[in-house]
């Protein structure tokens, strides 16, 4: 299947500085893709490079086919995009807004403003200023902006920050059952690692202008997934204990625990051997690498 | 065409809702009725100066002196003229019974474009023209209007179309208003009285050989179009200033310290023969009319409107050529 979005050599040089260095990933079709690095790493230049804010230096951007540079119209009809915070005008009413972004792509019926207010869920104060409204409730109306055009692929700009644990939820299970119904593509950065984990297919990682990674999330935690938390005492010798054996990979201590990474079949032999030796055993369970943690190990060269 | 009208739809609507013409009208509300004011003052001082006598014996005896003096022999050739000019004036006040002391709406009116020409009008269309791109970018709206699926030319011009049509309506306000509120406040009649113009600088002194009369409702309409040629240069200026400048009050700072050094410049121009091709130094066109022509070599109406001209559609390419490359980082 062709590529919602396919990104070729992106570069973006300011003044002799590399702001975006040879990143390339691509989005399907139906898919959640995944922008992650932390602040400064260069996702909001590559954002703003996808939506034509910024020429690009280098590489090429092709949205549903249709080369951004060269054919800017076509390829900005494939797109919604919400760049950072939801910015509409305060002192039009949210209708307004909207009826203004609707004259802006043509061929939009008033129906189709009601359909998309009643998507987000505006509907009883979507006739009321935009400077009335709370962070969550413009993070909407940014959707439904960007949605109002049927858009291929939704761009969405760090959609968390600001709003609180319910508002979070709330546009995680938006955002899945909008992929879910409209089979449409979604392209979400965020410096979260939780966020993209929860939300996301696949994930790109990029620090410093650059492609750490691209990969699919189940795919970039799933060998992880084997590992286990100790809590015994004493630690220290369970800790020698665990190490000696064959079938224990990567041991190291973590303050009061021992993680180390052990195939499920393996687990009881472990316990059953640490038993023998006279180690008090409080808990053992399982406990995956998170994003984070994937990401610390992923970047820690650059870093250092 | 549908999808440019439409861009200009939205930018009108913005310009509506936020207030900005509303602040206009209140602007003119209040100022043409303290100009309305200032000019009864000075009515009530120029009569008490006179005297009580009937303003039409006083005219009467003008008229008599001036062709008495045409009548003598071994006055210089332009000196008749302009007094030829001079009686057909007074002629005419006296043949409709109009008090030239006390003049009605339509004198009000050229006499506030002439004041307003160079300053006021300028004024009120950069409260429209600053931040017609500026705001957008200090909002951040600027992103949801860029990332539309219209080129960028189009986004501005329909911004600038939406100045055009904007400058045009300030000044229909400007001479509706001023017309409205000084006719309730004096009388409206007056629209046919003699205006002198077409003065002329020849070898730097004041030539008045083509001068010739014109009625009243011509000179304002001639005085509104140069209104309007000002109000679109400074505009198209100030909306360079929009795309160059991120900040709104900065911006609003620049213009008017543009238009201030101009004012004070002029008082230089006959000494430094260059301030002339300062655009805000050529801001008095109705001067040109009225025949209170600056004294240096040069400075024409043809001039005047030529380094306007010249410096509106600078500012316009620089406009466009900006926006349309400018990377929009934040």
């Amino acid at each position: 299947m062709e590529p919602v979005l396919k990104v070729e050599h992106l570069t973006k040089t300011v003044k002799g500085k590399r702001l975006v260095d040879d990143v390339s990933f691509s989005v399907q079709p139906g898919e959640i893709f995944g922008f992650l690095g932390p602040n400064g790493a260069g996702k909001t230049t590559t954002i703003r490079m996808l939506v034509g804010l910024i020429k690009p230096s280098g590489g090429t951007i092709i949205l549903g086919g249709h080369n951004v540079q060269t054919s800017f119209k076509k390829a900005m009809r494939q797109v919604g995009s919400i760049v950072e915070n939801p910015e509409l005008y305060g002192y039009l009413t949210g209708w307004e807004n909207l009826r203004q972004f609707s004259r802006m792509l043509g061929g939009i019926t008033e129906e189709r403003i009601e359909e998309t207010v009643k998507q987000v869920k505006l509907d009883k104060r979507i006739h009321e200023k935009v400077k009335t409204y709370s962070l969550g409730m413009k993070q909407r109306l940014g959707i439904a902006q960007a949605l109002l055009g049927d858009p291929k692929l939704l761009i969405l700009d760090e959609p968390t920050n600001g709003l609180d644990p319910s508002g979070i939820r709330e546009l995680r299970t938006f955002v899945r059952n909008l992929v879910e119904e409209k089979q449409i593509s979604v392209f979400i950065s965020s410096h979260l690692l939780s966020e993209i984990q929860l939300m996301c297919d696949r994930v790109a990682i990029i620090n410093k202008g650059h492609m750490v990674t691209v990969a699919e999330v189940s795919e970039l935690i799933g060998p992880s997934s084997d590992r286990i938390e100790w809590r015994a005492t004493p630690l220290n010798e369970a800790y020698a204990l665990l190490e000696r054996m064959e079938e224990v990979h990567g041991a190291s201590i973590k303050k009061d625990r021992i993680l180390c990474t052990i195939a499920p079949s393996n687990v009881s032999r472990c316990i059953r051997m640490l038993i023998e030796n006279g180690i008090e055993i409080h808990s053992v369970h399982e406990k995956p690498l998170t994003l984070e943690e994937l990401f610390m190990d992923l970047t820690k060269e650059e870093q250092a | 065409m549908i999808e440019f009208s439409k861009l200009t739809l939205n930018e009108m609507e913005k310009l509506y809702k936020k207030k900005r013409l509303a602040a206009i009208i209140l602007i003119l509300l209040v100022l043409i009725p303290i100009f309305i004011y200032a000019q009864k003052a000075q009515m009530q001082q120029r009569e008490e100066r006179l005297g009580t006598s009937d303003w039409r014996v006083v005219l009467q005896q003008s008229i008599i002196d001036s062709q008495n003096r045409l009548q003598s022999s071994g006055i210089p050739e332009e000196w008749r003229n302009q007094l030829t000019i001079m009686i057909d004036q007074q002629q005419y006040y006296l043949d409709h019974d109009i008090n030239p002391n006390s003049p009605g709406a339509p004198t009000f009116v050229r006499e506030f474009l002439n004041e307003g020409i160079a300053m006021f009008i300028p004024l009120l269309v950069m409260i429209i023209a600053i931040d017609l791109v500026s705001g957008e970018r200090s909002e951040g709206t600027i992103k949801i209007l860029l990332t539309r699926p219209i080129k960028r030319w189009k986004i501005l011009l329909s911004k600038y179309v939406t100045l055009l049509l904007s400058v045009s309506l300030i000044i229909l306000l400007v001479l509706t208003l001023s017309y409205l509120l000084a006719g309730l406040f004096f009388h409206f009649d007056g629209l046919k009285i003699p205006v002198a113009t077409g003065f002329t600088i020849e070898n730097g002194a004041l030539v008045t050989d083509s001068i010739k009369l014109v009625p009243q409702w011509q000179y304002i309409l001639m005085s509104a179009g140069l209104a309007w040629f000002i109000g679109v240069v400074t505009g198209t200026i100030s909306f360079m200033v929009s795309v160059l400048v991120r900040n709104t009050s900065i911006g609003m700072g620049i213009m008017f310290a543009a238009l201030i050094t101009g004012a004070i410049l002029k008082g230089f121009a006959s000494a430094w023969a260059g301030a002339k091709y300062i655009f805000s130094v050529n801001l008095d066109l109705t001067d040109y009319l009225s025949g209170n022509l600056p004294m240096v070599e040069g400075l024409t109406l043809d001039f005047s409107i030529l380094i306007l001209a010249a410096w509106g559609i600078a500012a316009l390419f620089i406009s466009f050529l900006v926006f349309t490359r400018q990377d929009m980082f934040s």
